[in-house]
This record gives C-alpha cells, sequence and structure tokens, in this order.
C-alpha cells in the first residue's frame, strides 16, 4: 500500500471512476465555498462599521439575482446527478460472464465460496482482470461489505440476497470492512481481499482443498432432501404426473405464478420457493410443497442454488 | 398601570421576578420560564452527551483498544447520538429561544395553549429520566438508528428503556410543534402580516409543522420494534417473517425530516443575527421565508437517500438521489441571500456575528458535502464512513450548535436584562470555530480513506487523523465550557442591558428587557416591513457622535 495517501488504492475499474466525480464535486464545491467565503471576507472588511465605503439604500427587486443562483446551481446538480446516477447503475448490474461468489455475513465474520467449492473465511482471493459477482446475504443481522479500494459497498441482509460486483484492476491486498454496525466486535469483523494475476488466482484454487463443487454439492443435497422426488430427478422420465415444476432451464426465465403476476427466477425467488414454498405457487401446480426453513443453512441455499443455476446449461439431464 | 409593572422593592416587575418560589417555576405557565427550564435541561444533556463524545475522541487516539471495552464503546456512541439528537438538537431551538421568542416576536403575551407548553416540557423531562435510566441500567447499544433485527433480536443492552425515552420525548416536540403554530396563525399582532413576520417565526413554523408531521412516524416505528423484541411479533426480522429495510424506510422517513427540524431554526437564528449586526434588511426575504416552507415539504421525500446500499432497488436509489439535489437548492438559496445581505452594511462583529458567519460557512460545508452523499456512485464509497460523520457534525454541530450558542448570546440581554461579556464572547466563539474544524474536517479525509464509522478498534494508517480530531475536540469542549462561566457571571456582573441594546428591530426589542410577565404594555401594532435596519443612518449616527 502507498504511505499515508489521501486517497485509498486505486484498485477497481470503478475507482477511477468515482474519484474523478469526487474530484468534480471537490472542484464545484471548493469554488462556491472559496465563493461565498471570499464574499463576507470582502463585504466585512470593505462594509466594517465606521469604514467610508458607499452604501446605498437597500436593493428591493432581488428576483434577476435569486434567479441566477438558484437557476445554475440547479443546472450544476442535474449534471451531477445524472453522472453520478449512470456510475451507480453500472456499479449495480454485473456482466454476465462474471464469476460468482458466494458471502454468508454473521457475527463477526465473513465467509466465501468460490464456484469449484472453495471456501475462505475473512479473506477473499480473487483474480484481476475479470468481473467478479458477489452474492450477499447474512445469518443474523445487517452487515455490509466495503472494500474501499475498489470503491463498492453493500449491505448484506438476513433473509434477502443482495448483490454487487466489481473488477480488480491491480493485484495486491486490500481492505476489507464491515460498514454497517452489527453490534460487540464490528470493528473486528475485517478482512482482506487479495487480488491476484489470473494465473495466480488458478494456482491458488488448485492449492486449496476445495470439495465438491458448489453445483456438485448441491446436487447431492437435492437428492438427500428429496427434492427430486417431485422436481423430476435426474435423468427420470419425462412428462408424466408433474407434482412440481422442472427446474431445468429454469433460473433467470421469468414465471406465471398462480396469482398471475410473473416473477424472475433468481437467486431470490428460489431461496423463497425452499424456505416459504406457499407463497409464490407457480400457475397450474398445487400447493403441496412443505418449508425447508430450518432445515438447511445459508450454505446449502447457496449449494442448492447452484446446482438449479447448473442445469439450465443442460449438463445434469436432458429435455 | 404602575402597580403592575413594578415589585414592592420598586424594581420594575418582570418575569424573572415575578416569583421566587420553586413552585413559581414548576407550575409557571409563562413561556419565558418555561423556556428557561428547556435551556436549563437541554444544557444538561448537552454537557452529558458531551462527556460522551469525550470519551470515545479518547480511545479513538490510538488505533488498538485502550480505554473502553468494545461494548463500552459501542454504548458511549450510541448514547451520544439519542442524547444528543433527541435530548439536545431536536428541542434546541424550538423549546428554548422558540418558546422564548415567538410569543414576543408576534407581539402576544403567551403561547396559544400556555398549559400544554407546560406540559410539553413535563413530558420532555419524564423522557429524559427514561433516558438516565437506560444509562444507569447500561445504556443502549444499537446506535442512535436502532436498526433491526440487531435491535429487536440481538442487542443485550437496554433497548426497550431507550425507546420508551424517546417515544415520551417525542410527545414534548409535538405539543411544542402545535404551540408554535398556533401562535403564528391566531396570536399575531395587528399588521403582523405572514410577510412582515422575522424569519426565525418563519423558520420555526416550518419546523413545528414537521414536528407535528414526521414525529407520530417515529412513535409508532419505536412500538412495532419494541412489539417484535418483547412479544416476538415479526414486523422487521426476517427470522419472524418481517422485513429489515421496512424499519429503515419508517425510520428515515421521521429521521430524514428531522434533520430539518434541527437545523432550520437554526437558520432562523442567523437570519436575525446577521441583519441585525450589517444593520441591513435580508436580502431576498420572500425566497428566504419560502425556502424553510421548501425545505419542509422536500425533506419529506428524501429518506430513501439514506438506504443507497441497503438493498433498496436501484431505481428507487435514482428517485431519492434526484429529490435530494432538488432539496440542497432551498438551502442554498439561504447561503447565497445571507451573503448579499452583507453587502452595504454597517457590520460590527459582536459575538453573535462570529457564529453567524461561522454558522455559514460550516453550513456550507456540510450542505455541499450533502451533495456528494446524494451523488449515488460517490455515496457507495463513502457511505457509513467517517465521511458522513464529519458530514452530518459539520450541519448539527458546525451549523446547529453555532447558531444555538450565537442566539443564545444575541438574546441573552433579553432573557436576563444583562449583557454577556463581549470579549470572552468573541474568544469561546473563535476556539470553538477552531476547535470544530480540527475535530471534523479531518473526518472527511479519514472517510474517503475508507475508515467506517462506529469502529472500536482501527487500522493504523488511519491514526493521524484520528489523533487531529481528537485534539480539535479538546479545544471544543474548552470552547463549550467557557459561556457557562461567563454567562452565570454575567447574570449578578453583566452591565445592565436596557431594552434593546443591540438597536435591533422586532416585536422583541420593544419591551423591557427582561421583559414583563405579560411581555408588552400595551398591545404593539405593526405597520412596517420586517428588518427595517438603515446602515446609511447607523453610520450617520456613528459619525455624529
Amino acid at each position: 500500500m502507498e504511505n499515508i495517501p489521501l486517497l485509498p488504492d486505486q484498485a477497481s475499474t470503478f475507482a477511477a471512476d468515482v474519484d474523478l466525480l469526487f474530484f468534480a464535486l471537490l472542484g464545484i464545491s471548493g469554488l462556491i465555498t472559496a465563493g461565498v467565503v471570499t464574499a463576507i471576507v470582502i463585504f466585512i472588511v470593505r462594509y466594517r462599521r465606521g469604514s467610508d465605503a458607499p452604501r446605498g439604500a437597500a436593493p428591493i427587486n432581488t428576483l434577476k439575482l435569486e434567479a441566477v443562483w438558484i437557476i445554475i446551481p440547479f443546472v450544476l446538480s442535474m449534471g451531477i446527478y445524472v453522472w453520478a446516477a449512470s456510475l451507480y447503475f453500472q456499479m449495480f448490474r454485473p456482466p454476465d460472464d462474471a464469476l460468482e461468489i458466494s458471502v454468508v455475513g454473521q457475527q463477526w465474520m465473513w465467509k466465501f465460496q468460490h464456484p469449484e467449492g472453495q471456501r475462505e473465511i475473512n479473506e477473499l482471493h480473487v483474480p484481476v482482470g475479470r468481473p467478479v459477482k458477489l452474492l450477499l446475504i447474512s445469518q443474523d443481522v445487517i452487515h455490509s461489505f466495503y472494500v474501499p479500494a475498489f470503491r463498492i459497498k453493500q449491505d448484506a441482509l438476513p433473509g434477502q440476497y443482495t448483490t454487487v460486483w466489481f473488477e480488480a484492476t491491480r493485484p495486491g491486498e486490500y481492505h476489507l470492512f464491515c460498514a454497517e454496525y452489527c453490534g460487540t466486535d464490528h470493528a473486528k469483523m475485517v478482512g482482506t481481499v487479495i487480488a491476484l494475476d489470473p494465473a495466480g488466482y488458478q494456482q491458488w484454487l488448485a492449492e486449496q482443498d476445495g470439495g465438491p463443487s458448489v453445483a456438485s454439492a448441491g446436487e447431492q443435497l437435492f437428492l438427500d432432501l428429496g427434492c427430486q422426488s417431485c422436481h423430476r430427478p435426474p435423468g427420470a422420465a419425462a412428462e408424466g404426473q408433474r407434482r412440481a415444476p422442472s427446474l431445468v432451464g429454469l433460473f433467470g426465465t421469468s414465471v406465471t405464478l398462480a396469482s398471475g403476476e410473473t416473477v424472475t427466477a433468481d437467486e431470490g425467488y428460489i431461496r423463497r420457493s425452499i424456505l416459504n414454498p406457499q407463497a409464490q405457487i407457480v400457475a397450474g401446480f398445487r400447493p403441496i410443497m412443505p418449508t425447508y426453513e430450518g432445515q438447511v443453512s445459508e450454505e446449502d441455499l447457496t449449494a442448492l442454488i447452484g446446482y438449479i443455476r447448473s442445469l439450465e446449461n443442460g449438463n445434469s439431464e436432458n429435455e | 398601570m404602575t402597580s403592575v409593572t413594578t415589585t414592592s422593592q420598586g424594581q420594575e416587575r418582570h418575569y424573572l421576578n415575578a416569583g421566587y418560589s420553586i413552585r413559581s417555576w414548576l407550575l409557571t405557565t409563562d413561556h419565558k420560564r418555561i423556556a428557561i427550564l428547556y435551556l436549563l435541561t437541554i444544557t444538561f444533556f448537552f454537557f452529558v452527551g458531551g462527556a460522551m463524545a469525550t470519551l470515545f475522541r479518547l480511545e479513538l487516539l490510538t488505533p488498538a483498544a485502550d480505554l473502553v471495552s468494545a461494548d463500552t464503546y459501542n454504548r458511549l456512541f450510541s448514547m451520544h447520538g439519542v442524547i444528543m439528537v433527541w435530548f439536545f438538537l431536536v428541542p434546541a431551538i424550538p423549546a428554548t429561544l422558540g418558546n422564548f421568542l415567538v410569543p414576543l416576536m408576534v407581539g402576544a403575551s403567551d403561547m396559544a395553549f400556555p398549559r400544554l407548553n407546560l406540559a410539553s416540557w413535563y413530558i420532555f423531562l419524564l423522557g429524559g429520566l427514561f433516558t438516565l435510566t437506560m444509562m444507569i441500567v447500561g445504556g443502549v447499544d444499537t446506535g442512535w438508528t436502532f436498526y433491526t433485527p440487531y435491535s429487536t433480536a440481538f442487542s443485550n443492552s437496554a433497548v426497550i428503556l431507550a425507546i420508551v425515552g424517546v417515544f415520551i420525548a417525542g410527545f414534548s416536540s409535538i405539543f411544542t410543534g402545535i404551540n408554535i403554530i398556533v401562535t403564528v396563525h391566531k396570536l399575531r399582532a395587528p399588521g403582523l402580516t405572514w410577510f412582515r413576520l422575522p424569519l426565525f417565526i418563519w423558520a420555526n413554523y416550518a419546523t413545528s409543522v414537521i414536528m407535528v408531521l414526521a414525529t407520530p412516524i417515529l412513535a409508532i416505528t419505536l412500538v412495532l420494534v419494541a412489539v417484535e423484541r418483547l412479544l416476538g411479533i415479526g414486523i422487521f426480522d426476517p427470522a419472524l417473517g418481517g422485513d429489515p429495510l421496512l424499519f429503515q424506510h419508517l425510520f428515515w422517513f421521521y429521521s430524514h425530516p428531522a434533520v430539518y427540524i434541527m437545523i432550520l431554526p437554526g437558520m432562523g437564528v442567523v437570519s436575525e443575527m446577521i441583519a441585525a449586526f450589517a444593520r441591513r434588511p435580508v436580502f431576498g426575504y420572500k425566497f428566504v421565508a419560502l425556502s424553510s416552507v421548501a425545505i419542509a415539504v422536500v425533506g419529506f421525500l428524501v429518506w430513501g437517500h439514506h438506504m443507497f446500499v441497503s438493498g433498496q432497488s436501484i431505481y428507487a436509489g435514482m428517485v431519492f438521489s434526484f429529490l435530494s439535489f432538488l432539496v440542497a437548492i432551498p438551502s442554498a438559496i439561504k447561503v447565497f441571500n445571507w451573503t448579499a445581505s452583507l453587502h452595504g452594511g454597517s457590520i460590527a462583529l459582536d459575538t453573535p456575528m462570529l457564529y453567524a458567519l461561522g454558522f455559514i460557512g460550516l453550513f456550507t460545508m456540510g450542505g455541499l458535502t450533502g451533495l456528494y452523499l446524494a451523488s449515488l456512485a460517490v455515496d457507495v464509497h463513502v457511505h457509513d464512513t467517517y465521511f458522513i460523520v464529519a458530514h452530518f457534525h459539520y450541519i448539527m454541530v458546525g451549523g446547529m450548535v453555532m447558531a444555538y450558542i450565537g442566539g443564545l448570546h444575541y438574546w441573552w440581554p433579553k432573557f436576563t436584562g444583562r449583557l454577556y461579556p463581549e470579549w470572552w464572547g468573541r474568544i469561546s466563539a473563535i476556539l470553538i470555530f477552531f476547535g470544530f474544524n480540527l475535530t471534523f474536517f479531518p473526518q472527511f479525509i479519514l472517510g474517503y480513506q475508507g475508515m467506517p464509522r462506529r469502529y472500536h478498534v482501527y487500522a493504523p494508517e488511519f491514526q493521524v487523523l484520528n489523533v487531529m480530531s481528537t485534539a480539535g475536540a479538546s479545544i471544543l469542549a474548552v470552547g463549550y465550557i467557557f459561556p457557562i462561566f461567563y454567562l452565570l457571571w454575567s447574570l449578578r456582573r453583566g452591565e445592565r442591558a436596557g431594552p434593546n441594546p443591540w438597536r435591533a428591530t422586532g416585536l422583541e426589542w420593544q419591551t423591557a428587557s427582561p421583559p414583563p410577565p405579560h411581555n408588552f404594555e400595551r398591545q404593539p401594532v405593526v405597520s412596517g416591513q420586517p428588518y427595517d435596519y438603515d446602515a446609511v443612518a447607523t453610520e450617520e449616527s456613528l459619525r455624529d457622535e
């Protein structure tokens, strides 16, 4: 890391963009502040009591000046608004080819799992030059995943997935902080993000005792929990008396519910459907699925989602 | 009439010598005495909250934990927030200066509902007692924001007592708000039309509207937290089927407007002081007056800007960001108009004016850094860091507290009949200004460097700026303690002020200092515009002397 920098490291594709916007704001606000302060200083010197500066009657019609200092700040602020909003929009729109890492926050640690199954705690290894999408959830209270060097932050909520993404640009070790107050050791819910060049990342992955990949762990759970008895077991016969919708190719599509609404089958939808199946019944099916609340951990849910997601590639069964 | 206006000792009869018994204070319905009761109460809470800040600033001198444990640290900053927000900042100006001055400024003999006014102080006191009890039994550690599900399911601290204290104190805000609204509507002196009202009245009126409309939302939100914590009824905790973001929406729906409850009255105070010490009418009076109303209205629509990284929809984030930029415009109008009011004035740098000018500078910085936070992509980085801590302290302390202390000096002669010692006043004002900047400016840099707020221990590279901040806080503390001594001293030794030591306009200066129990010997009548100051005449009279 650099020595006593006034800015944190710039280590993601967003960092320079955010800093540029920050400096634009610094310029505009610096000019406004300097203008106001200079005017005040000039006026209090020039018009100090007892000075001989000429003083006319107080102006009565102030409309023109008011218009000037309403319209100019308005136009400037709208420019900044659009700039900041479009950058924000990018920050929360992960590219499709991003590497997905699941993040579970709990008092007071961060747990990570890579797609190939490697797990880490309070350390996150990521490759440089490749978009990384984080799927965040909390096991207890609200936490917030914050990497200053990447200029990204996203709260991790209990019971609901959130996502954020970044692309690291420079190998190095960067602070990871919990930014949402979460109890006694909030200040110790910190870690390190280690950005490696792509070869280094592959090597790191290979060195870990990964166990099964997220998708295959999910497949095993899918069998253990008996999901396949309704949701079409791998390799089972096609159309029959279906009690539950097929999960093949489900992920990312839109689903029509019995209520007539449509929802996108994303991580949150699958999670809800496992924990609270009655809430969103797929059109054409009866509400017979029991809840799995209390039987599956956050990591299990991630694995199941990973498995269902992998089905869209058609690698576990053929339609 | 002479029998009414003098005491048996032949002194002029005023609200302070109208009775000396404890009973005459505790059962008073005189708005001026109630203002004094509030003044003493909130001063006590200000120093309690300040003592906590002193402790955690000392803890933050070093990156490691050395002075207090993590749990103690968390309780200190939580209680600092709870006490400073609800037991100092919210009531600060409306319940003290507002209570004292609103009837005087509109030419009334008291508030519209004097007993409701007294009740509001007792309710405030009751809320304060719950809060002190909460502190004694170990404190609360949720932050002043009470975020769920931490506050409902995880915290092992006195959350319920803290909530009850704030809940009760909320009613005192509502009562004060109702009183100010009705007084301004119904008790204005003949000729005192809306656009002849002092800007202090406009600001407090707008504040009162927010207090009356927003405080019930806070009350019901806190009740819901208590219901979930005590009875396990799922409202906010997802483990019980609730939604944690619902809490944030409800909380900020009150707490963002509450930011304007805390700053608008300060803007009113500054308008009065600028005009009086520049001897110039406030430039663009109608714009300054209506901008208070605009802030009150738009301020209700920006709460979601506290939630840009909360998981709220990004489209909602864009709408709230847009509205947050809009709400900055009326604040900018005020700053530019105050500055323009100085042009062509006859400016004297007495203590209140130093505070007013300090307010403009610090509020400008606080307001402009608000734009950084409204800027979505920048907020993602600085949200929940020291940047936001610095930002809201520039508004709340650099803005509101400066205005409050400045106003206290400006109207001190009216409160007490005595002048404060001018040089001591100026020295404290300057100490507070520099101490404040040294405390909080480094926190902007800390925040942009990425230091999260509410951290008991921190990474070593953040230490230099933390040391600066703590050093500044010690100067600030001295600046705050000075006035206690010299203001008390002035009660007996200060120079007698006379009715209008500043030769200011406004009805409050047209009666004796201290004012008689019923404010005016004769019903005042208003025939002209507010701030009828004349810098040219001031200069001429100066040359004649």
